[in-house]
């Protein structure tokens, strides 16, 4: 919690200096996939090792949640027996993906990012069309913890 | 000086009361000017919302709830008539199963009309402006003209896919997505927009729609075959005329749910098609995945087999709706363009005549800030101006002065919401760069040609179609600069009117 309050004073704190957007990758279709391809003006801050990391696991967390299977098929013909009424009571598996794709993103951003003046945007609040990845300005000096 | 002296307490005291008059005095001055508002409050689409952002809709619902009055009335007719008969004379099963499917086509018809069909908010000025660098560096040029159509190439599973932008969500469509022109919103693996659920079909709600379409023609046909039944045991027993006088009702719900059927037994036969070979309907119209367009043209989203196909769209997991309606708006994150407040308030008539007074409005704000600029002592050019202007303030009419004091300026109109609009639209393109009319005129015969080869109700297919291609009237959105101009003048115009 104290962390997240740190994260939040370096925001208020340190100037925005650019925006880096990672777009989708629609080569495997319609799934959601993000570009791994590391972006140039991360180049100085952060390893590319690390990143492509990251932007591995996320991509085969959105894969979990969009796997068809036997489970989702089983949530599917549930819900279409009870006419759909059940996902008021029920969480889909989607959902409980993107909580674990939340909880992800914030330990990332507090480990590794946040400390190198970087701070990842859950995809879901830009509509999954990006990862957006703020760079800020190195004007707070080290991580002020 | 005395003067503000007085003036500036009294002032305190009237800002001290505004302040005061929602909470308890004991309160403190400042409080937030403006309350929360939810993100459906601000959505820059054109839909309706109700239940507090829970609910949402296309805009015109007419014909929704025609469908609703309809099914309530063909069925409750079935009930109160013909079930009482029924159930005596054959089983009391009949119409427990009548209420089963009853209930399941509500459901159904429900949760495809009030659900988000998976609509894709439209990006932050950040991403935008982002993407347009990386347009224009792969283009080579500078910004200041309009750059030829943006489309991105993938290769899907050995197939090309085009990717269009959209400049009205100012993204990158993601293949199958479309752009509704009646909501106004790019939606995610777009089926078509139905007039009679009242929403567009599409990756969220489409299995919904089909469940709902499938348990109607279960429905449809129950109710015919089992009034039918009690007509006819009822004639042995005591004639037909009897039969007509004692139970009129069989009438009407024999007439409704003969007609009913064919376009909705049709419907549900196309539907399965469709699912099965995983395509949407917007794809089967356009004809993309046909080996008429070449040889090596196929489906790359199909799994191959059709059961997988009809599990995948039927029972694949449901993704969330991205727009988060009943959210709070936050100040300081990024928001989308400023919503078109404007066009939603003066309605839906979207006709030639309106463009005209827009092009006027743009007209005469033009020539009130070449009145603004030249001094106050050259009064004969600012009494002329004014003249030209007043006949053209009072021609504007309702619509654009109701939306001057938004402050949003009006989308250009040519998302039109109207079938009939697509012809009205012909002569205004005129004024459109002409290498676009040839698209649109092509894409316009090929909307009503194709209808009558798919085995779809008429009525339902020539509205879907053309708003399926609706991304082929993107290509007349106006271009950035005149839409910066436009706003500049309709800011220029408030100021002024305000003087």
């Amino acid at each position: 919690m104290a962390e997240t309050h740190n994260l939040q004073d370096l925001q208020h704190q340190a100037a925005v200096a650019s925006k880096v957007y990672v777009q989708r990758d629609y080569n495997s279709g319609t799934i959601c996939r993000f570009q791994t391809k590391f972006p140039s003006e991360l180049e100085s801050r952060v390893d590319r090792q690390q990143f492509e990391e990251t932007m591995q696991t996320l991509n085969n967390l959105y894969a979990e949640a969009e796997k068809i299977g036997g489970k989702s098929y089983l949530e599917g013909c549930l819900a279409c027996m009870t006419a759909y009424t059940i996902f008021l009571c029920m969480e889909t598996h989607y959902e409980k993906v993107l909580k674990k794709i939340a909880r992800f993103i914030k330990e990332q951003n507090e480990k590794i990012y946040a400390p190198l003046g970087l701070l990842l945007t859950d995809p879901i609040e830009r509509g999954l069309r990006v990862v957006e990845i703020t760079i800020f300005e190195d004007r707070s000096i080290g991580s002020g913890r | 000086m005395l003067h503000l002296r007085v003036a500036e307490p009294m002032r305190e005291c009237e800002y001290s009361q505004i302040s005061t008059r929602s909470s308890t005095p004991m309160e403190t001055p400042y409080k937030k000017r403006t309350p929360k508002r939810r993100k459906w409050q601000a959505f820059p689409g054109r839909n309706k919302f109700y239940c507090n952002g829970r609910i949402m809709m296309a805009r015109q619902t007419g014909v929704f709830y025609l469908t609703l009055v309809l099914i309530l009335i063909t069925s409750g007719l079935f009930f109160a008539f013909d079930c009482p008969f029924l159930s005596m004379q054959i089983t009391p099963a009949i119409p427990v199963i009548g209420g089963v499917l009853f209930v399941f086509v509500l459901g159904t018809l429900f949760r495809t009309s009030f659900s988000d069909p998976g609509v894709l908010p439209r990006a932050t000025p950040d991403e935008a402006a982002d993407l347009e660098r990386q347009i224009d560096v792969a283009n080579g040029s500078s910004s200041g003209y309009r750059s030829p159509p943006r489309t991105r190439e993938v290769v899907i599973n050995g197939q090309t896919v085009k990717l269009k932008y959209c400049f009205t969500c100012k993204i990158f469509r993601p293949p199958r997505a479309s752009h509704c022109s009646l909501c106004d919103n790019c939606v995610e693996r777009f089926d078509h927009h139905c007039p009679w659920v009242g929403n567009c079909v599409g990756k969220r709600n489409y299995r919904f729609f089909y469940m709902f379409i499938l348990s109607l023609s279960f429905l449809t046909i129950f109710i015919f075959a089992f009034v039918i039944t009690h007509v006819i045991l009822r004639s042995h027993r005591y004639g037909f005329l009897n039969t007509l006088k004692d139970s009129p009702a069989s009438v009407l719900e024999v007439v409704v749910c003969f007609f009913s059927v064919w376009s909705i037994v049709g419907l549900s036969g196309f539907h399965t098609y469709l699912i099965s070979s995983n395509q949407t309907t917007n794809e089967d119209i356009k004809g993309s995945w046909s080996s008429k367009r070449g040889k090596g043209n196929y489906n790359p989203y199909s799994y191959g087999n059709i059961f997988t196909n009809c599990c995948a769209a039927l029972c694949g997991p449901l993704p969330p709706s991205l727009i988060d309606r009943r959210g709070f708006v936050q100040s300081d994150t990024p928001q989308p363009l400023p919503p078109t407040n404007g066009i939603t308030m003066y309605g839906s008539t979207q006709s030639q005549s309106h463009m005209c007074d827009q092009a006027q409005c743009i007209q005469s704000t033009k020539l009130v800030l070449q009145a603004a600029a030249t001094p106050l002592l050259q009064s004969e050019p600012v009494i002329l101006t004014d003249e030209a202007f007043l006949p053209g303030r009072t021609s504007l009419g309702g619509p654009c002065s109701g939306a001057l004091p938004l402050g949003g300026h009006p989308t250009p109109p040519t998302s039109t919401p109207k079938l009939s609009c697509d012809n009205d639209m012909l002569p205004f393109r005129n004024e459109q760069s002409n290498g676009l009319r040839h698209h649109h005129t092509d894409g316009g015969h090929h909307h009503f040609l194709t209808p009558e080869e798919a085995p779809s109700p008429p009525g339902m297919l020539p509205c879907g179609s053309p708003l399926g291609h609706s991304h082929t009237i993107q290509g007349f959105y106006n271009p950035a600069s005149q839409d910066s101009l436009h706003e500049d003048s309709v800011r220029g115009l408030v100021k002024l009117s305000s003087v």
